[in-house]
């Protein structure tokens, strides 16, 4: 996998101590690096409710988006009365610029077997499944690899480390609903049904699958789980900052120099991860913005990126930690474009269970539509703000109560931008179509025919050595002739 | 289901390989919680037809015993099922974040024009669907196409051209 590898010293490896380094289709590469150990001591050494305030101690937090104490969640399921209970990993990945999960279920398959086994034990569940997105087929194969090996060598089945513990776990595929990684709507999809989400309370650990108790937790929150049996939970503890310890894995993308997954300490600042770790932004431009949490987070600005990183300190600048994408933008990035960008995707992934959420979203992303088309009236933003407000309150599920940040986000940090387009109908970073008009300079050109060549839309009219003219309507503004003049005579708007 | 029927009688009926239902029907009797398995079968039914018509929903509804209705709840739930036949190349234009941030969206702009048609739709000779995806994972290569199982990373607006006819013509 692309993980990042400048700047090592400025890493940490817990979530991807193994990916890359073992061979993921071998279990005894996995037990060679000390693989299925801490499993052992759980179940010959400990008791389930040990092992649950062990986690507790160790203060990790979901790395799913949400934050939640994994140690606290367990305690719930454990606690729940019944004797049938289950564990789903939530392997959907659904931020659409993400693949944390991913190189983790490609490159350390066992990492996460092992700690689902450990946290059956933990919640008193003997099943387990892991619910995985149909668009990661070599994961899927790997995962399988894995689970047939662990069972041949006993650590998955009946009377594992002759505990009289059995615990089995098998696969179910998503099919492409982003909110399916909402908990509530992931255990409707893992029953085969229609994902639509329910009302929480009751949460899952008092009646999820099957209406039974059901702890579900992220791939990355269980890689960190064998590390912590290990090391202890004093280890855990004593990395990251006052409210989120250990590590944290992001996938970095966008403009910037080295592209691909870096997992640092909790504490670390953007500004260390952008251009320590990141190397920068590409070909001498201007950073603008830092987007994470995915379509639930916000924009970050240069203003903000000395901020220690944590669940709390991302939440306090308007953005969140989500499930790790990072994406930097550089001058070339229309924000108000950016909040349409994450509309479009969340409207479209509405399940269209509230009427708040469903409506809500399609009208916030007909108006940026407007907006980003040079049409937008004043009375457009005040409707926006509104909108967003009322969609956050009322939403019933995560996606709808969040979907609103990106557009808060971007009209808290770049108001002036949104005043652009409706006042001036300018788009300064030069990305929305409707606002830009690309034109030949008579004066300059000289009749190479270059641009004409490259025009996907052919809507450059011109013969060799005339002056070639630009049929406006039909051009997409995709800036290939501007690129191709070797006579600056494009003029780009 | 009435209305099912009536649908089945009528001109929109297409006649699919039989070795087709043959194949699923063995693989849906070896699986042993149909109900729970419903996005398993159906994941397989796509992959042996390639597309979901009415007619295979209304095969799967029958071989696992629920209604057609809950079926067609499902399949038109989730973006992965398609219920209309797709181009023998299916192009699929990243439309992830990060691509987006590449300026993806004029690649897919591109390949609209150039195919004149729509995401979502199919040229009419067959050869090409146009789609846009999510996330595929490989954001170090923005903006990325797939044309099948091929990857094009770092495509540029010029490229666009040369990716189809590079199709076009190794069907010839
Ligand atoms: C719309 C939406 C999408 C989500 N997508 C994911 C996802 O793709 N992966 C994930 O692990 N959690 C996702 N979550 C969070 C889950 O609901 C849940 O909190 C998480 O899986 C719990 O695991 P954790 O405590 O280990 O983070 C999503 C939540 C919402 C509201
Ligand atoms: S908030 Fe949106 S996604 Fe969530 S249940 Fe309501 S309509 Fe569905
Ligand atoms: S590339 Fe420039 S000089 Fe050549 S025809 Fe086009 S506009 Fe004129
Ligand atoms: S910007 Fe693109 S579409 Fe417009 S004229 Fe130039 S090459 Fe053609
Ligand atoms: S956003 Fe396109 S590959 Fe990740």
């Amino acid at each position: 996998m692309e993980n990042v590898k400048s700047q090592e010293n400025k890493q940490y490896r817990i979530a991807l101590r193994n990916s890359g380094l073992i061979d993921p289709g071998d279990i005894s590469d996995y037990i060679a690096f000390r693989g299925y150990e801490a499993l052992g001591k759980v179940l010959t050494e400990m008791e389930p409710a040990e092992v649950a305030k062990m986690v507790k101690e160790s203060g990790l937090r979901g790395r799913g988006g949400g934050g939640f104490p994994t140690g606290l969640k367990w305690e719930f399921t454990l606690k729940a009365p019944g004797d049938e209970k289950y564990l789903i990993c939530n392997a959907d990945e659904g931020d659409p610029g993400a693949f944390m999960d991913r190189s983790i279920l490609e490159g350390d398959p066992h990492s996460l077997l092992e700690a689902m086994v450990i946290g059956g034990y933990a919640t008193g569940a003997n099943n387990g499944v892991i619910y995985i997105r149909a668009e990661y087929p070599l994961a899927i194969k790997r995962l399988q690899v894995a689970i047939d090996q662990a069972r041949e060598m006993g650590f998955l089945g009946k009377d594992i480390f002759g505990s009289g513990f059995d615990f089995d776990l098998y696969l179910k595929l998503g099919a492409g609903a982003f909110v399916c990684g909402e908990e509530t709507s992931l255990i409707q999809s893992v029953e085969g049904k229609r994902g639509e989400p329910t009302k929480k309370p009751p949460f899952p650990s008092e009646s999820g699958y099957m209406g039974k108790p059901t702890t579900v937790n992220n791939v990355e929150t269980f890689a960190a789980v064998p590390p912590i049996i290990l090391n202890g939970p004093e280890w855990f503890q004593g990395i990251g900052t006052e409210t989120s310890k250990g590590t944290k894995v992001f996938a970095l993308a966008g403009d910037i120099n080295n592209v691909g997954l870096v997992e640092v300490t909790m504490g670390t600042t953007l500004r260390e991860i952008i251009f320590d770790i990141g190397g920068g932004i590409p070909g001498g431009a201007k950073f603008k913005a830092v987007q994470t949490g995915g379509p639930s987070g916000g924009v970050i600005t240069e203003l903000d990126l000395d901020t220690p990183i944590d669940y709390e300190s991302l939440k306090n600048i308007g953005s969140m930690m989500g499930s790790g994408g990072m994406i930097v933008m550089d001058d070339s990035t229309c924000m108000v474009n950016i909040a349409k960008f994450f509309l479009e995707f969340t409207q479209d992934e509405s399940c269209g269970k509230c009427t708040s959420c469903r409506v809500g979203t399609m009208r916030m992303y007909e108006i940026l539509e407007k907006i980003t088309n040079g049409e937008g009236t004043e009375q457009d933003l005040i409707n926006l703000n509104d909108l967003a407000r009322s969609v956050k309150d009322t939403a019933l599920c995560g996606l709808g109560q969040t979907a609103p940040n990106p557009v808060l986000s971007t009209m808290n940090y770049y108001k002036h931008e949104y005043e652009d387009h409706v006042y001036n109908k300018k788009c300064t970073a030069g990305s929305c179509k409707a606002l830009l008009s690309y034109s030949i300079d008579p004066e300059k050109c000289i009749g190479c025919t270059a641009c004409l060549k490259v025009c996907p839309t052919n809507c450059i009219d011109g013969k060799a050595k005339e002056v070639h003219v630009i049929r406006e309507d039909e051009c997409i503004a995709c800036n290939a002739c501007f690129e191709a003049c070797k006579f600056d005579a494009v003029i780009k708007p | 289901m009435q209305k099912q029927h009536e649908q089945l009688k009528t001109n929109d009926f297409v006649e699919l390989p039989k070795e087709h239902y043959e194949e699923l029907e063995t693989y849906i009797s070896g699986v042993k919680d149909k109900e729970g398995s419903l996005i398993h079968i159906l994941h397989k039914a796509q992959e042996i037809f390639g597309y979901l018509p009415k007619e295979v929903q209304l095969f799967v509804s029958r071989q696992v015993g629920i209604p057609a209705a809950k079926v067609y709840g499902v399949v038109s739930f989730y973006s992965f099922f398609t219920q209309k036949p797709v181009g023998k190349h299916k192009i699929s234009v990243c439309m992830g974040t990060a691509c987006f941030v590449k300026k993806a969206e004029k690649i897919l702009d591109a390949f609209a024009a150039e195919l004149g048609i729509n995401k979502g739709e199919t040229t009419e000779d067959m050869l090409f669907t146009l789609r846009d995806v999510r996330c595929v994972g490989a954001c170090g290569l923005a903006p990325v196409v797939f044309v099948g199982d091929n990857v094009h990373g770092h495509v540029a607006v010029e490229d666009v051209k040369d990716i189809i006819q590079q199709y076009r013509k190794g069907d010839e």
